[in-house]
């Protein structure tokens, strides 16, 4: 009898380990699955048994809970305080559209049995009976833009790389996921690391690479060891190699790990990063896509990016743009983190309100004092207001409001919040992590820090407030990526939409 | 955490083993680093003869990188998260009280992709979810 308990790092950061022990400890003769967490992170650790009638949920479940729910018959799905039901009817998760995260927390993760058995490697068979060119063509028909956060149609990246003519090109996978806030990257790894594979032997194909690069943080241990082990699996299966499937494409792929580096989240930072050097950012052009790792033409796609491509190549174009409003089409994997009640993964249609995110799913805040700013995309995101809670999720909206989509993570704030301490931290977080190689950024920061500390002291407000302004206004017209240049918008958003928090000694 | 004693011939080994690899500098710290616990100065001028790298290249990556440390850690390392998502659920005031108790173990992360079950922290590799000081402590253990 299989019993699943999450192997993913969030449940085992609360306990999920000691809860499977103590299971085989009670009952050695279960099997144990530590699969990947659903994304209902408010009910880890969630445990399943796997019934005749579907997989029964049980959570949040603590090591201590464990003999009663042996009491209970949980084995046989028993009434118990914990019982979720069903866990395809429990309405957080019902309610989604799953597309990019299909399979996480379904499946074990390194079952490659599974993987097939939960539609795993449809997009590459089709890929390989495929071309080049209607493979692009695919992706660019299906809308899927880059998913790290600046949005940009992925095929017509791709394209640009195919039309080079380089006896190496590579794959990127950015999976330096620094944003406060994100941990889908984490959790797509950890739950279902064939897919990340799967769309980047795709992405090889299609641009005529034969190696990858997944440059994966040092602070995720947990998914690094994960994607290890799921290349080696692809690797003996006769996936990745001199020849995918039997096929005539050679592709493999190494993983290069960070080192406490939120800068090297931007791309020619990484590239830079992944040819062991200082993490400096490039200028652009040339593009990455002509000149990239190692001075060849490079795709760099987000975890995320990567991963719904096997979808796209299985169900086609048209099933992918389906859902989605105006550019902004297909799914965005949201999730839901900070001061909240129910955090975790939200996969949704783009379109769907911050109101809904933030109250169906996230159920107001976690510490029940009324809720008073979200951070949206990240640090270098602005900051919402209760006012601005109808605005659409999706690309083009938020920028409308004077946001950004980022990488989809929403931090929330309760009202003990002070925003001008959060625009400090803003700018201080920029001055630690800036790079260095332009002005603005490397100086900016630490001046914009000392600046809203005098608005903070009450020292001439009205002075330093037009002074932060300008200094905004060089940062973001002035630094050579999106480190310097979008750190001004958590500040100015929160200075224009919560200006009783910069009024100095008069708060 | 348990490391082996710095010594320049196991570091040489330990080298040849990147041999072939591109752009090895950066692997080649962080390996020093996961064998012996830190980056021993005499390592600068090792790498840099076994790549064919100037010292200041080998010196600018050590430098660069906030994973990498030049000293022995201590027996424990309690890693913070103080960023925005942590911060929400009370990383400010955790941190208060886990640089009062550990000041030399303790040190500033920017998240560890723990968001929804914040405070986290990571304390000898290990993360905790909703972390209390009483978490840490019974973790050191």
């Amino acid at each position: 009898m299989r019993v699943f308990v999450p192997g993913d790092s969030a449940a085992v950061s609360i306990g999920a380990n000691d809860v499977a022990a103590a299971i085989t400890r009670i009952d050695p003769s279960l099997t144990i699955v530590r699969n990947g967490s659903r994304g209902a992170l408010w009910l880890e650790v969630l445990v399943e048994v796997e019934t005749a009638n579907g997989r029964i949920a049980y959570g949040p479940v603590m090591p201590a809970d464990v003999q009663s729910l042996f009491d209970a018959d949980f084995l046989n799905g028993g009434a118990h305080p914990l019982a979720r039901g069903k866990t395809d009817e429990i309405p957080w998760l019902a309610s989604q559209e799953r597309i990019t995260f299909a399979r996480v927390g379904i499946i074990d993760p390194l079952s490659l049995e599974e993987y097939g058995q939960h539609g795993g490697l449809v997009g590459l068979r089709n890929a390989l009976k495929s071309t080049s060119e209607i493979i692009i063509n695919e992706v660019t028909e299906s809308g899927l833009r880059g998913r790290g956060g600046a949005g940009f149609p992925a095929g017509i990246k791709w394209k640009t790389v195919a039309q080079t003519t380089s006896d190496q090109k590579y794959i990127c996978c950015n999976a330096d996921e620094g944003d406060s806030g994100t941990f889908a990257d984490r959790m797509l790894i950890e739950g279902d690391p064939f897919t990340l594979i799967e769309g980047m032997t795709i992405a090889g194909i299609a641009v005529g690479a034969t190696e990858g690069i997944v440059y994966l943080r040092s602070e995720y241990p947990y998914a690094i060891s994960i994607l290890q082990k799921a290349i080696e699996l692809a690797r003996v299966f006769g996936w990745l190699g001199t020849s995918v499937l039997g096929s005539t494409h050679a592709f493999d792929i190494q993983i290069r790990i960070g080192a406490g580096s939120y800068v090297c989240g931007e791309e020619t930072a990484m590239l830079e990063s992944i040819e062991g050097k200082r993490g400096v950012v490039r200028a652009k052009p040339p593009l990455p896509a002509i000149e990239g790792l190692f001075g060849q033409p490079t795709v760099i796609n987000n975890v995320l990016t990567l991963s719904t491509v096997p979808m796209v190549l299985a169900q086609g174009a048209d099933a992918y743009k389906a859902r989605g409003v105006g550019r902004s089409l297909g799914t965005q994997v949201f999730q839901l983190g900070g001061n909240i009640a129910r955090g975790g993964i939200v996969e949704k249609a783009f379109g769907i309100t911050l109101n809904e995110l933030l109250e169906t799913y996230g159920g107001g805040t976690l510490s029940g004092n009324p809720f008073r700013a979200v951070q949206i995309g990240g640090p270098l995101g602005a900051y919402f207001s209760t006012e601005q809670l109808e605005t659409s999720m999706d690309y083009e909206s938020l920028i409308a409001a004077g946001g950004m989509l980022g990488h989809g993570g929403l931090v929330v704030f309760d009202d003990t919040v002070d925003l001008a301490v959060q625009a400090k931290f803003a700018m201080e977080f920029c001055a630690i992590e800036s790079c260095g190689k332009c002005t603005p950024c490397r100086i900016g920061s630490t001046r914009g820090a000392e600046t809203i500390d005098l608005i903070i002291q009450g020292v001439k407000v009205e002075e330093n407030k037009k002074l932060l302004l300008d200094l905004c206004e060089v940062m973001t017209d002035g630094s050579l990526c999106a480190m310097g240049g979008l750190t001004p918008m958590p500040v100015k958003s929160a200075m224009v939409n919560f200006p009783s928090d910069f009024l100095g000694a008069a708060r | 955490m348990k490391y082996s004693p710095w010594s320049q011939d196991a570091a040489r080994v330990l080298l040849a083993t990147l041999r072939d690899e591109k752009g090895p500098v950066l692997m080649a710290l962080q390996l020093m680093q996961k064998e012996f616990g830190y980056v021993n100065p005499e390592c600068v001028p090792l790498i840099a003869n076994y790549f064919n790298k100037s010292r200041a290249d080998v010196h600018g990556v050590l430098t660069f990188y906030h994973d990498l440390r030049k000293t022995p850690p201590g027996e424990h390392q309690i890693s913070l998260c103080v960023a925005e998502a942590c911060q929400a659920v009370g990383a400010r005031d955790l941190e208060k009280k886990v640089k009062a108790k550990f000041p030399d173990e303790t040190a500033d992360g920017y998240c560890f992709g723990n968001c929804a079950l914040g405070p986290a922290v990571m304390v000898d590799g290990k993360l905790i979810g909703r972390a209390t000081l009483a978490k840490i402590e019974e973790a050191r253990r």
